[in-house]
């Protein structure tokens, strides 16, 4: 009897050192795939923070004065990017000033006045469609309208347009996600004061939206300083030795939009011909446009990382 | 609570009736002929068990329901001899009339000062004095003028729940409107704010028409001087509030008051 | 706006029927911001227009048959060739080496951050992931120019010329300075953010009590994460993989700094060629009077990057929409 019991209580313990080891085994593979994806993780951060730092390296000694105020050379030392940040600056500013009225006007209207129609439905789905179309595809849409047709010419107003349209659906999204946000308890609240539709969103919707429709703006713009191949393709020439003719004029009336017609460049665009030249020097100013430029774009999103952190301890619905 | 004014329909005028009301969200029937009175001046109860329509009835009063799509409006609600259901009639300037006070307090991300002054702007009144005087006069209607008058440029959210609460209704009572409606106002509320605002109740309804939802019989039996018990869409007793608690003449009535089912 | 009389009563309601000067101005409102919303129907109409428009012109000059089957790619030359199949042969390369590089990154790293990393971690971790997105893609390109394809290029030397004893058809005896590998490397860096994020959301709307199941039999995070959560997010996984690809065919930037502008009918990623997106920049570098074939070609080759990317867009959307309507 006693022998029995001994038999088979020693395969009862072998089969649980079979299940414990089984265990053991399954947790270290789990574990190792854990570290496989912090490995991985770091890995690709680890490069990219080695091609900037690289890109630094290179390009930061460049950096000074002279840099930014001198236009393109073909003398590398001459040259600098200062064409290259007047354009960008005063594309941006055209293209704010489309996309922001244009792509929060568009996300109001999806969120707050739509019916629930084929028109809006198709509307939406051209919203996403348009995301997912090719930087390069806007800038044959701006060469075949803008440029051609409307007659924009090569210009910065044309440049704007491109961007605008490009950015658009980031606009759009993010306004609709910050409406969103907004109880309805708030919206019932305005309209049982007697408060009209539009009246409910100009003094409440908006305001209240307006830190995250910000980040998206923010967004989107960190994104339309980087582009390179719609203005390309429009005609933005790459060496450009003059600057736009300035807003501000000394007599009246005081202010021009003649900038909005001129023929400019961009960062992006005299980092990619200065890359595109073999001259090793050539590669170091590029470096430094590079640095500029991941300095403005980095910034920026963090920037806008750090406004949606903040709204979002702020804000208790 | 004893109201000492003239209970006699003779002398009572009525403020609002509600006239074979029928309401469909969408193909669905919520109300089905409901007809009832409206005192002025004194505070009615809607009461009911769960999915009656005493919040869709209390919605049709500010026409809340013209906000979403797909609902419908069949029969009367006067309001002082108009219908405000009438099609011709703006639903925003009924509500500027008829306002409301909702079930969870949902004071404006503004200062206290605003949260009240907003339904005087909306009004066209933009001028800081009248203003002011209008804001106070509000604050102090809803009991929280000691409170808040030291700090109201400050968010409303920094007050409790029964302070935001009676913002709400300081902002519901600031344009003087003709009825103001309330949609469950205490059920999110502690015993002692609850018992704060029935008091305020009780004195606003000398100035003031009260429309109140409930899912309280006992909240319904201490605030109104009229109660209406609904079931299933229908309005099935409305009666002086003490006749239809201790002498219902309907047996559903009788079986809801006595707890028999809720 | 008239100030209404002090207690505005019942009676004068009759008398307002429906203020019409403020029905005129919600109206006039709600009208301006349909035409801002519908200008996004305007301009994908506008893009299709164009592209097709154009094309036809050029279909009027070149035969479809030749575009679509010919290798060789010469609209500049005389003869011109007009077979876009070089063109595409280059997109489809790079973006098969962007992909093969994103796609373990991106789903390993998602599945480390959905499942087994702790929230500070994450916390820590998007953030850095979102301002990899953020690098414009032109710096990307210097990248695979001037570091990744030089570092390639000096790893090659020592096993070159034995490779190309070996298989001389396959490898050069020496990297080229421009190469289809380097750029699909850097392209393929570029886009896992965007697989990793897409992925992930997948699978953290996975819904917790399927999770606990699984746990609660003893499988390991590892074993949920592979045979539950994968399988349940399987769409949106694919929906990632499917909008990366689109990116890749997109891209322009980087093949066109680093790919090489030659067009070549190849899949050798160890070769130089041109990608649809490069051809185009290359042309708008140059003189482009209207109405010329050249202009048009342009055109032709959006059209058939609009298509490509289109139908993958498509895809993705209803099975990015399937994943999340399923629960």
């Amino acid at each position: 009897m006693a022998q029995a019991e001994f038999s088979q209580s020693n395969s009862q313990s072998d089969y649980l050192q079979q299940i414990r080891a089984s265990v053991a085994r399954r947790e270290l593979i789990s574990r190792l795939f854990g570290l496989l994806g912090l490995l991985v993780i770091s890995i690709a951060t680890l490069i990219l923070i080695a091609l900037v730092a690289q890109l630094f390296v290179q390009g930061l000694p460049r950096l000074n004065w002279k840099f930014f105020t001198s236009f393109p050379s073909s003398d590398f030392n001459e040259a600098g990017i200062l064409s290259a940040w007047v354009g960008s600056l005063l594309v941006m500013l055209t293209t704010m000033f489309i996309a922001v009225p244009l792509g929060v006007a568009a996300g109001i209207y999806l969120e707050e006045y739509a019916p629930k129609n084929w028109l809006a439905a198709l509307i939406e789905i051209n919203v996403t469609n348009l995301a997912g179309v090719p930087s390069i595809v806007y800038g044959l849409l701006a060469l075949g309208l803008f440029s051609t047709v409307l007659n924009l010419g090569e210009s910065i107003l044309t440049a704007g347009l491109t961007l605008a349209l490009l950015i658009l659906p980031i606009v759009i999204v993010t306004t609709r996600e910050a409406l969103r946000a907004i109880p309805s308890s708030l919206r019932e609240a305005a309209y049982a004061l007697g408060a009209s539709r539009w009246q409910m969103i100009w003094d409440h919707i908006l305001p209240y939206s307006s830190g995250s429709i910000l980040t998206g703006i923010i967004i989107g713009l960190s994104r339309a300083i980087g582009e390179t191949a719609p203005l390309i393709t429009i005609g933005a020439l790459t060496f450009i030795a003059f600057l736009p003719p300035s807003p501000i004029q000394s007599q009246f009336p005081f202010i021009s939009f003649e900038w909005l017609t001129a023929p400019f460049t961009v960062l992006p665009i005299q980092m990619f011909n200065w890359v595109s030249r073999p001259q090793p020097e050539f590669q170091v100013n590029a470096a430094a446009a590079g640095v500029v430029l991941i300095l403005l774009t980095l910034t920026l999103n963090a920037f806008a990382i750090y406004l949606r952190y903040r709204l979002r301890k702020g804000v208790k619905w | 609570m004893v109201d000492t004014r003239v209970v006699n329909s003779s002398v009572m005028e009525r403020k609002a009736e509600v006239k074979n009301l029928d309401f469909y969200y969408g193909s669905a029937k919520a109300l089905k002929s409901v007809s009832m009175v409206v005192w002025d001046r004194r505070v009615t109860a809607l009461i009911g068990p769960s999915g009656c329509g005493k919040t869709t009835l209390l919605r049709c009063f500010n026409r809340m329901h013209d906000l979403y799509p797909g609902n419908r409006y069949d029969g009367e609600i006067l309001l002082d001899g108009v219908n405000i259901l009438e099609k011709q009639i703006d639903p925003i300037e009924v509500r500027m009339r008829v306002s409301m006070v909702f079930q969870r307090p949902n004071p404006f991300p503004k200062s206290i000062y605003e949260n009240v002054a907003y339904g005087l702007r909306v009004q066209g009144i933009t001028e800081k004095s009248s203003l002011d005087e209008k804001v106070e006069k509000a604050l102090q209607g809803a009991a929280l003028w000691n409170e808040a008058k030291d700090r109201l440029k400050e968010p409303a959210y920094n007050l409790s729940g029964g302070q935001q609460q009676r913002l709400c209704i300081a902002r519901a009572i600031a344009t003087e409107p003709n009825i103001v409606l309330f949609d469950e106002p205490t059920s999110a509320l502690d015993p002692i704010a609850t018992s704060s605002i029935e008091e305020l109740m009780n004195e606003l309804k000398e100035q003031v028409t009260i429309l109140i939802v409930t899912h309280s019989m006992q909240q319904a039996a201490r605030v109104s001087d009229y109660t209406a018990f609904m079931y299933l869409g229908e309005m099935v007793e409305f009666n002086e509030t003490n006749l239809l608690f201790n002498k219902p003449a309907d047996q559903k009535t009788q079986d809801y008051v006595s707890g028999r089912f809720g | 706006m008239t100030a209404h009389p002090l207690k505005p009563s019942g009676k004068d309601l009759q008398f307002t029927q429906k203020k019409k000067a403020r029905e005129l101005k919600e109206r006039v409102i709600e009208f301006i911001l349909f035409l801002a919303a519908f200008s996004c129907v305007a301009t994908t109409v506008a893009i299709m227009y164009l592209l097709i428009s154009e094309s036809v012109l050029f279909f009027q000059e070149v035969s479809l048959v030749e575009f679509l089957t010919s290798k060789d790619w010469s609209p500049l030359f005389d003869p011109p060739g007009y077979g876009i199949l070089p063109l595409v042969s280059g997109t489809l390369t790079t973006t098969a080496v962007a992909l093969s590089v994103a796609l373990p990154m991106g789903l390993i790293s998602a599945i480390y951050l959905s499942e087994f990393a702790a929230p500070s971690v994450r916390e820590v971790v998007k953030p850095i992931l979102e301002l990899l997105a953020g690098i414009p893609t032109v710096v990307y390109g210097y990248f695979a120019l001037l570091t990744v394809i030089p570092a390639l290029q000096w790893l090659y030397l020592p096993i070159g010329p034995f490779l190309s004893n070996v298989l001389p058809n396959i490898f050069p005896t020496e990297l080229a300075g421009f190469n289809m590998l380097g750029a699909g490397l850097v392209m393929g860096l570029m886009i896992t953010p965007l697989i990793s994020s897409i992925s992930e959301d997948a699978m953290r709307s996975v819904p917790i009590n399927l999770k606990e199941g699984s746990y609660a039999t003893g499988a390991t995070r590892l074993q949920t994460a592979l045979k539950v959560v994968l399988p349940a997010a399987a769409s949106g996984v694919i929906a990632a993989f499917i909008l990366g690809v689109s990116r890749a065919v997109g891209e322009t930037m980087i093949v066109a700094i680093s790919a090489g502008l030659q067009p070549t009918f190849t899949f050798n990623p160890l070769e130089s060629a041109a990608t649809i997106t490069a051809f185009i920049v290359q042309v708008s570098l140059g003189d482009l009077p209207h109405g010329t074939l050249e202009y048009q070609t342009i055109f032709a080759a959006g059209l058939v990057l609009v298509f490509v990317t289109l139908a993958f867009n498509v895809i993705g959307y209803f099975l990015t929409k399937r994943f999340r309507e399923t629960y």
